[in-house]
């Protein structure tokens, strides 16, 4: 076909074609040289690094929280419990419009607009690339629905999660307490490693007193993810070490009979088994249900809790503190016995004041006429007043304070729960230090039947009774019984070999007299023995509530309850062999032999009936 | 006397040798092709996640594709020749057509209904417009002189700012390039390259203001993957990763975790490179490299051998713009070279690339086997 025209050179054609041919081949060689060295820089000089970088995109290092260990009363009964529950979670930084996806997701799901903030609040101060829950507890149906419309909301999914339950609800809202996520303030304290993926922690109680042990050990696991982050297999996996399981003292029948008899007021009831320190009872009131708090609790339903006159959220057995009142005068009795002031028989004319010499102001008995002649032991059964500013006069305030101080007043009992308080017990160096002030003696006598500046927690009350009827071996109140690990079972703490010295006449006589209160003719506490085949020793108190804020609400009524003055109560039984001490605070319940020892007695009467060797030796 | 010239493997009696050289086939060229074919499907059935019905549909293409290349090859060149203006002719009509009515896929207008096939006329232009070049330029004497330098530019010119309005940089580029591939060919002066390049340099800023957003996208990202990693960057990044995470030896086959955990985007079509290097390593890439470089050798050979300068012309252009899909594609993948979308030739999934370029292999196999001897 070769066309030749009479002006083409086909040769010299032919020459420059072949010419530019091996231009062209050299010029393709020498590209194919450039793409080979880009080759050999990406995949032998880069190779690490993008080996690396594959890998990290490839492999995500996620952190597998440990189950929280459960939580069991004295008789296994559980009081703390993981159940799985369903939750939306959305990861951001995978979402691509954050605004649109929730728009999308509310008209999916009802989502309240609270839940929108705390979700955002959440992200906030989340990690990066954590999964954020916006709904919490989702039914089966919501899992399915959203299971359909999942591929087309990356980021978003629904994760199975264990949820801290607590079964018995109000009744061991205190004492075992509740875990809620893991806020700021504790995030900078908390060994961030180990709560990686961990969203709860205990707040109070044994959950936030135990929270090491409760935690368990953190496990992760290499997941393959492909570019959703989705994960595809597991490549390897170091599984958590779940938490110990807690075995506490509390018998929670005991504490729920304790619970009820507290109904309608507010107050604490502590029992502590005395052999062993065992806390028995840990019981409040006013109430709330922890598990509330453990989703999330709503900022409105969390204010009225807060907010509320009668303070539910205070743990009033731990950090309430009261004024002892006449449940102070067989401590006070004892001391004068023991420092050789007095003796039991030693009688004193009561006229129903006292009064210092040559001052006018009248010291008031609570019997506006007197009881006449009294000795240590009337003393204590009708819980003369004037007896014991006489003995405490006679005794001067730091004695008290010295004695009163071996039976744990003014210090931590050292129960294995956070933010207990120490109450006050009230010395002459105490009042310079913190009043600046001198001491007056007025203030000796009113420290004599536990009024003035002497404040007790109702655990506090609990163990100094305890101890008491221990005849002074130092008794020390515990909750957690055993740690059980997965591989290990340790117990909890022993009890001190700590022994006050006393006379044990003294403290028969001391004891006698408390039985009295009971068991006795005149005793303030009568109603207690009806029904019971075993001694009671107990003596009543009446605490006079000095302070109203001035900011409360002018209900009339109101102000009439809250100005009553706080039950207490504080026993043991069976007196001659003591297994249990009681000690009950009611707040503004008026008279202690009337509202408070009833509650004691009932709980005594629950243990100890059921205890065979107690019917065995009475 | 005319006979026909036989290569050396042609002496060689056998069944396959006599069937093929019927088939007008040149072997040494079928046979590189039939080996890149073959590695396409075995890196395709990695890439594209191990999914059969994938390599049954590049199956079905590249047997289309060959009906193609072997149907081409049975036509004398003279055909060629003789038609060369008119195809050119229908091709810019097609274009023109795709611009009015065209459908359009992935945000650019590039595909034509006809009805029982979708068509992409830019495709069939890549392999008309430097016949028409060779056609104009063997009608005259070489090197071509300013006016038929100036015409054969309007030539390349046209379709090449159709197919870049639909828009399609890569495809317009690869046009021009086969276009401008003739011409130098055809013995275009040094002083006039030299001229060009200036002036093509200095009009860049122009081209700038011209292209559309994702255009220059793709250039700045080309310029700065990462700046915006989980953006515009993101799939050079990706590539490279697998690429250097490949290493020497490479992960082996089915290895690519890239790929197949979705991090490498369009893994099966124009990133497929990425999957190969990553899976088979810097070993595998030499290898690919030395199998393209024998088939464009081949080619190149072809285009020397050819007898006329038409021939000549056209061969040597297929052979060059087939190095430029070659060059582009993985100059991209491997992030020296801005990301447009060419595919890499007879590995990357997809349709119509696959038929032009098997066709561009018919038409040099024709020119190959219908060479009449002429004695000096």
């Amino acid at each position: 076909m070769a066309r030749n025209y009479a002006m083409k050179d086909t040769f010299a054609e032919n020459r420059i074609f072949l010419s530019r041919v091996v231009i062209v081949f050299v010029l393709i060689i020498f590209l194919v040289i450039s793409l080979l060295v880009r080759l050999v820089y990406l995949q032998i000089v880069g190779h690490e690094q993008y080996s690396t970088m594959a890998k990290s995109n490839r492999v995500k290092i996620t952190p597998l929280p440990p189950t929280r260990g459960i939580i069991y009363d004295r008789h296994g009964r559980v009081l703390a419990e993981n159940l799985p529950s369903y939750s939306l979670e959305i990861i951001p930084e995978q979402v691509k419009d954050l605004d649109n996806t929730l728009f999308k997701l509310k008209q999916l799901f009802d989502i309240s607009d609270e839940k929108i903030k705390r979700f955002l609040k959440y992200k906030k101060r989340g990690k990066r690339f954590s999964s954020i829950p916006l709904l919490s507890q989702l039914t089966d149906e919501e899992v399915a629905k959203f299971a359909v419309v999942r591929p087309y909301y990356p980021g978003v999914d629904v994760h199975a999660r264990l949820v801290r339950h607590y079964p018995y609800k109000e009744l061991t809202a205190h004492v075992v307490g509740y875990v809620g996520r893991i806020n700021e303030k504790e995030l900078k304290t908390l060994p961030v490693s180990e709560y990686q993926g961990t969203q709860y922690i205990g707040k109070i109680g044994i959950e936030k007193a135990y929270e090491t042990q409760l935690h368990g050990k953190k496990g992760f696991a290499e997941i393959e993810v492909n570019v959703q982050s989705r994960g595809i297999k597991t490549i390897f996996s170091m599984e958590p070490v779940p938490g110990a399981s807690l075995y506490l003292t509390l018998d929670i029948d005991l504490q729920k009979t304790a619970f009820d008899a507290l109904e309608g007021y507010n107050g604490a009831v502590v029992a502590i088994e005395i052999n062993t320190g065992d806390v028995l009872v840990f019981a409040n009131r006013p109430e709330f249900d922890p598990n509330s708090f453990v989703g999330g609790i709503s900022t409105k339903e969390y204010k009225l809790l807060q907010e509320s006159d009668d303070q539910p959220l205070f743990d009033r057995a731990l950090r309430g503190q009261y004024p002892p009142g006449s449940t102070i005068k067989p401590f006070v009795g004892l001391a004068g016995l023991e420092y050789g002031v007095t003796k039991f028989r030693d009688k004193l004319h009561c006229p129903g004041y006292y009064q210092l010499p040559n001052l006018k102001h009248k010291y008031r008995d609570w019997k506006k006429r007197g009881h006449g002649k009294v000795d240590l032991n009337r003393a204590i059964t009708e819980s003369c007043d004037v007896y014991f500013y006489d003995l405490a006069r006679t005794l001067g305030i730091d004695k008290i304070h010295d004695f009163l101080y071996q039976f744990g007043f003014g210090q931590k009992t050292g129960i294995d729960l956070a933010g207990e308080r120490a109450g006050l017990l009230p010395s002459q160096t105490w009042k310079r230090k913190v009043k600046k002030e001198r001491w007056y003696l007025g203030e000796t006598l009113i420290s004599g039947i536990g009024q003035g500046f002497m404040q007790v927690t109702p655990v506090q009350l609990a163990r100094a009774t305890a101890t008491l009827a221990n005849r002074g071996k130092i008794v020390t109140p515990y909750l957690v019984d055993r740690i059980i690990n997965m591989n290990y079972t340790s117990a909890g703490p022993g009890q001190p070999n700590q022994q006050i010295e006393l006379k044990s006449k003294n403290t028969d006589d001391i004891i006698s007299a408390m039985v009295n209160v009971v068991h006795g003719a005149g005793g303030t506490a009568r109603r207690l023995q009806a029904g019971i085949n075993y001694k009671i020793a107990g003596k009543t108190g009446t605490a006079q509530v000095f302070t109203v804020k001035q900011e409360e609400k002018y209900n009339e009524d109101e102000i009439k309850f809250k100005l009553r003055d706080h039950a207490l109560f504080m026993s043991f039984a069976p007196a001659n062999d003591p297994k249990i001490a009681v000690a009950v605070i009611v707040e503004n319940g008026g008279h202690g032999g009337s509202v408070a020892a009833p509650i004691a007695g009932k709980v005594m009467k629950q243990f100890l009936m059921s205890n065979e060797d107690v019917a065995v030796a009475n | 006397m005319q006979t026909e010239i036989r290569d050396e493997q042609f002496h060689t009696p056998s069944v396959i040798g006599t069937l093929l050289r019927k088939l007008h086939i040149d072997i040494p060229l079928f046979a590189g092709i039939v080996l890149l074919c073959s590695l396409s499907f075995v890196i395709l059935y990695s890439a594209g996640g191990q999914d059969i019905a994938i390599l049954m549909r590049q199956a079905t293409r590249i047997a289309i594709a060959f009906v193609f290349m072997i149907f081409l090859a049975h036509i004398n060149p003279r055909h060629f020749y003789r038609h060369s203006a008119k195809l050119y002719g229908l091709g810019v009509l097609l274009l023109v057509a795709v611009l009015v009515v065209g459908l359009t896929g992935k945000g650019a207008q590039r595909w034509l209904n006809l009805g029982f096939v979708r068509f992409q006329p830019s495709e069939m232009i890549k392999i008309t417009t430097p016949m028409m070049i060779a056609w104009y330029l063997s009608n005259h004497a070489l090197p071509p002189n300013a006016k038929q330098l100036f015409i054969a530019f309007l030539l390349i010119i046209v379709p090449t700012l159709l197919i870049a309005k639909q828009p399609d940089l890569g495809t317009s580029l690869l046009v021009a390039s086969s276009g401008a591939a003739v011409l130098f060919f055809a013995g275009l002066s040094w002083r006039f390259i030299g001229v060009t390049v200036a002036v093509l340099a200095s009009l860049t800023p122009v081209l700038w203001h011209f292209m559309r957003e994702y255009q220059r996208n793709r250039v700045l990202t080309f310029l700065n993957p990462e700046a915006d990693p989980m953006g515009k960057g993101y799939h050079i990044i990706q590539s490279k990763i697998a690429i250097g995470s490949g290493g020497v030896n490479g992960k082996g086959w089915l290895g690519s975790t890239q790929a197949k955990l979705e991090f490498l985007p369009e893994s099966s079509t124009d990133f497929i490179f990425a999957v190969y290097a990553e899976e088979f390593g810097l070993l595998g890439c030499v290898s690919l490299l030395m199998l393209y470089l024998l088939i464009i050798g081949r080619c190149l050979y072809i285009a020397v051998q050819a007898q006329d300068s038409y021939s000549r012309l056209l061969a040597g252009s297929l052979s060059l713009t087939f190095f430029v899909y070659i060059f582009v594609n993985i100059g991209m993948v491997i992030g020296i070279l801005p990301v447009v979308g060419v595919p890499l030739p007879l590995i990357s999934y997809g349709g119509t690339s696959m038929v032009t370029l098997l066709s561009g292999f018919g038409i040099l196999m024709s020119i190959h086997t219908h060479r009449k001897f002429l004695p000096t």
